[in-house]
């Protein structure tokens, strides 16, 4: 029977998971809406094809935050203390990124769409290029002393082995976005979108296969969990190989779900890899924080497990609705909010 | 400065300046939940437009409202991480709920309603603002809820060296959150309200768009005369509630440094002296202070000096005695402000009754001010409440010194520190650009909208679609 400790690690998990499904494409959009549109009404098209969802989406990030603060308060603390800097970028990005949605197309002064086209980008870049990099380097291990505390130097969070998962996580973001983009955009930016994704293919492949690669030799995650992670290793391999053919054979909604299953398989490895300790500490096995050693009590957690569990049938029930009610795509010849 | 210091004041600033839009928000959602559902209800257009125009600015202001909010789910752990191990227990379930409840509830059904005019049927789309603006209330109650532990700890037992959660009912029925909660709800109506009244009062001195913003005035005027009886009330109950639980806080928010007289007079004003600990030049009047203490007409008043003793014996040596002089200012400034909105919230119901709103210049000039006494009042009820709970940061348990980051450096904290505050410098500047540009555009812009307008700054045909 799974443990309280055990159900809300794989809890917060989903969320993240959640957030990187979601927010994954979100990211990807707002990078592309830089580089693939090629004038302001594509621009906003790519904005609009996420206008509806952006916000809800970055909820997950929020409650997967918030389910870490009450069920492993020592995690929450050492890692959002312990990564201090790097949680900073990531709210620089989303702050910025926000208010960019919301003002971009409140003035039509090309100066002003400009300067929020810019931000909209680095805000689409710095958050998960920063949690690629702190995840990484979580798996990889940090400086963590007996109280629980870390005190990393640089070296521990930036390093050829993290920089590497910040950045195979943000073109995974993108290559996911432009996806996205063939299910809600039309016509000529609908082609436009499969195109860059199929050309994207090779790159990301190398990424993926050069990051697990040092994941391998950096991190004790084979040697913990090796036998379920070879074997999602060779699901993602099934899975990218499809994501292809979907691409190259314009069955989008396929391609999409295969684009989606892969952000899930990464962020999820990352977890399982984890387990049973929520961060890991550098200096010495034992100063590991655990899901027994950081966790909230087991009135704390039962009484968040009910509660969570009679919400979050209503919560996925509307998101899903709001998707249905938005399933028309983004005709940039028609009224447009933001 | 330390770590400590700096903390402090990213903590003050950020959470200060997310919480000028956070009243803003809750009120304006329920207001603009009204007028669609007159809308809906009386099918007449005038009301449409008043959801949608309060709907732009609405908008804009829960975007930054939004963004600034997301700092404060992490901040705790960024900067406050013994404090998060010490209470995370108890203090992050609020949280966590809060996000589950509260923040999908209101970012799901804002995209629904901003994309779905045309989408949803009429009284879906009605619905959705008024879960929007469930969804805001829902959001105040569980962070109170959290606040409120801060205030006056209960439902927790101290063992493994933190405080952990054994009553989850005391924590929601906590009597500390059912005075804050009304008088913080109350408080956002109102900030609502008096915008929507001062913005009104604008373009009706301008005698522009008259039947528009008369309407407007009149729904929000209600909303401002209710809300103002509410936060007096609710204000009242949280004194009451205040000399039982915190009477540090009291005491220093009346500048008592000894045991009051019975019965208790108020002190209007007064030079305070905290290093000789006393006061000169007090204005005071006689049996006010017992009212607002006990209810009645009697009773004394326990001063700051006895009480350092008292706590002194219970919590070892140490000064317990808050910055008195904000504390007493704070105090001052929001009841006298939050007099002055349900004065002037009278005096608009009754010019618009005796239907002199519109030649009653004066009100409306000094309502375009009056725009700011909420919020100003929302800042200095919050200053009050949480300087006047130092040096505590969960009252009895842990000190405020002892809560912060152990692994964050004063450096790392001054960058977030200046980053932020430059960050939120301009978000501010920018947005009341487009509070300006949204309400010189008027309640008519949606209409006029796809009528291509000369702009040397666009390109032919692009009008319509922006």
């Amino acid at each position: 029977m799974l443990s309280l400790n055990e159900f809300w690690f794989i809890l917060v998990a989903v969320l993240f998971v959640g957030f990187f499904f979601l927010e994954g494409f979100d990211f990807g959009v707002g990078i592309a809406s830089k580089f693939v549109a090629k004038d302001d009404l594509e621009k906003r098209a790519f904005i609009n094809s996420i206008g509806p969802y952006w916000d809800a989406n970055e909820v997950w990030l929020i409650t997967a935050i918030g389910a870490m603060f009450a069920a492993f308060p020592n995690w929450y603390a050492s890692m959002l203390s312990g990564f201090y800097l790097c949680f900073a970028f990531i709210l620089f990005g989303l702050i910025g990124r926000g208010v960019a949605f919301e003002f971009r197309g409140k003035a039509e002064h090309p100066t002003w769409r400009k300067t929020w086209d810019w931000v909209i980008l680095f805000g689409s870049i710095i958050p998960p290029l920063t949690f690629g990099i702190m995840f990484t380097a979580l798996i990889q291990g940090v400086p963590i002393d007996e109280n629980m505390h870390m005190h990393a130097g640089i070296s521990d969070v930036i390093n050829v082995y993290t920089v590497l998962g910040g950045v195979t996580l943000t073109m995974l973001c993108v290559w996911h976005g432009l996806i996205f983009g063939t299910l809600r955009l039309m016509d000529t930016l609908r082609e436009r979108c499969r195109r860059v994704a199929k050309n994207l293919l090779p790159i990301n492949a190398i990424l993926l296969v050069a990051f697990l690669g040092m994941t391998f030799f950096k991190t004790d995650m084979f040697s913990v969990h090796g036998n379920i992670l070879e074997y999602l290793f060779m699901v993602g391999i099934l899975v990218y190989i499809a994501s292809g053919y979907f691409i190259t054979r314009k069955r989008d909604g396929w391609a999409f779900l295969m684009s989606g299953l892969i952000m899930i398989l990464l962020i999820a490895s990352v977890f399982i890899g984890l387990f049973p300790r929520v961060m890991i500490s550098s200096i010495s096995e034992a100063y590991s924080l655990t899901v027994q050693s950081a966790s909230s009590g087991d009135y704390s957690l039962k009484i968040m497990t009910y509660i969570s569990l009679a919400l979050l049938p209503f919560v996925l029930g509307y998101q899903i609705w709001s998707y249905y009610v938005f399933r028309k795509r983004v005709d940039h010849k028609e009224h447009m909010e933001y | 400065m330390d770590v400590v210091e700096l903390s402090r004041i990213q903590f003050a600033s950020t959470t200060l300046f997310h919480f000028l839009f956070v009243p803003l928000s809750i009120g304006l959602a329920f207001i603009i939940a009204i007028m669609e559902t007159m809308y809906v209800v009386k099918k007449d257009d005038k009301y449409k437009k008043m959801a949608k125009f309060w709907g732009h600015i609405f908008l804009i202001n829960f975007a930054v409202g939004v963004v600034t909010g997301i700092l404060q789910e992490f901040q705790f752990g960024m900067n406050w991480s013994e404090y998060s191990r010490f209470v995370g227990d108890v203090f992050g379930a609020p949280l966590a709920i809060e996000a589950l409840l509260a923040f999908f509830l209101e970012s799901t059904f804002l995209g629904l309603w901003i994309f779905g005019w045309d989408r949803l049927p009429k009284w879906v789309h009605a619905l959705c603002i008024w879960l929007v603006s469930l969804g805001t209330i829902f959001s105040a109650f569980f962070i109170l809820s959290a606040n409120s532990f801060m205030q006056h700890p209960v439902g927790e037992v101290l063992q493994n060296g933190r405080l952990e959660m054994n009553d989850f009912l005391a924590i929601m029925t906590n009597g500390q959150l059912w005075v804050e909660f009304p008088h913080t709800v109350f408080g956002s109506f109102a900030t609502g309200a008096l915008f929507i009244v001062g913005i009104s009062a604008i373009a009706l001195l301008r005698k522009k768009h008259v039947a528009f913003y008369k309407g407007s005035f009149k729904i929000a005027i209600v909303v401002a005369l209710i809300s103002g009886i509410g936060i007096a009330l609710s204000g009242h109950e949280q004194a009451l509630y205040l000399v039982e639980t915190q009477p540090m806080k009291m005491a220093a928010s009346e500048g008592l440094w000894e045991d009051s007289a019975d019965p208790a007079p108020w002190t209007v004003f007064a030079n305070i002296d905290t290093e000789a600990k006393e006061n000169t030049g007090e204005l005071k009047i006689p049996y006010v202070l017992s009212f607002l203490s006990y209810g009645e007409f009697s009773g004394s008043v326990e001063g700051m000096n006895s009480l350092q003793e008292r706590y002194t014996d219970l919590y070892g040596p140490g000064n317990y005695i808050p910055p008195v002089k904000t504390t007493f200012w704070s105090f001052r400034v929001m009841t006298i402000l939050g007099g002055a909105v349900l004065a002037l919230s009278i005096w608009g119901a009754y010019l618009y009754a005796r239907k002199k709103l519109v030649n009653s210049k004066w009100y409306l000039r000094i309502m375009i001010v009056a725009i700011s006494f909420p919020f100003i009042g929302n800042s200095a009820g919050w200053i009050m409440t949480e300087i006047g709970r130092q040096p505590w940061v969960v009252f009895g348990y842990m000190k405020t010194e002892d809560a912060v980051s152990a692994g964050v450096t004063a450096g790392e904290v001054l960058f977030s520190l200046i980053t932020f505050s430059a960050m939120y410098l301009i978000l501010f500047a920018v947005m009341i650009t487009l509070f300006v540009r949204e309400i010189k555009k008027g309640p008519d812009h949606d209409i006029e909208e796809t009528e291509p307008i000369a702009d040397p700054f666009t390109k032919e045909g692009q009008h319509a679609f922006s």
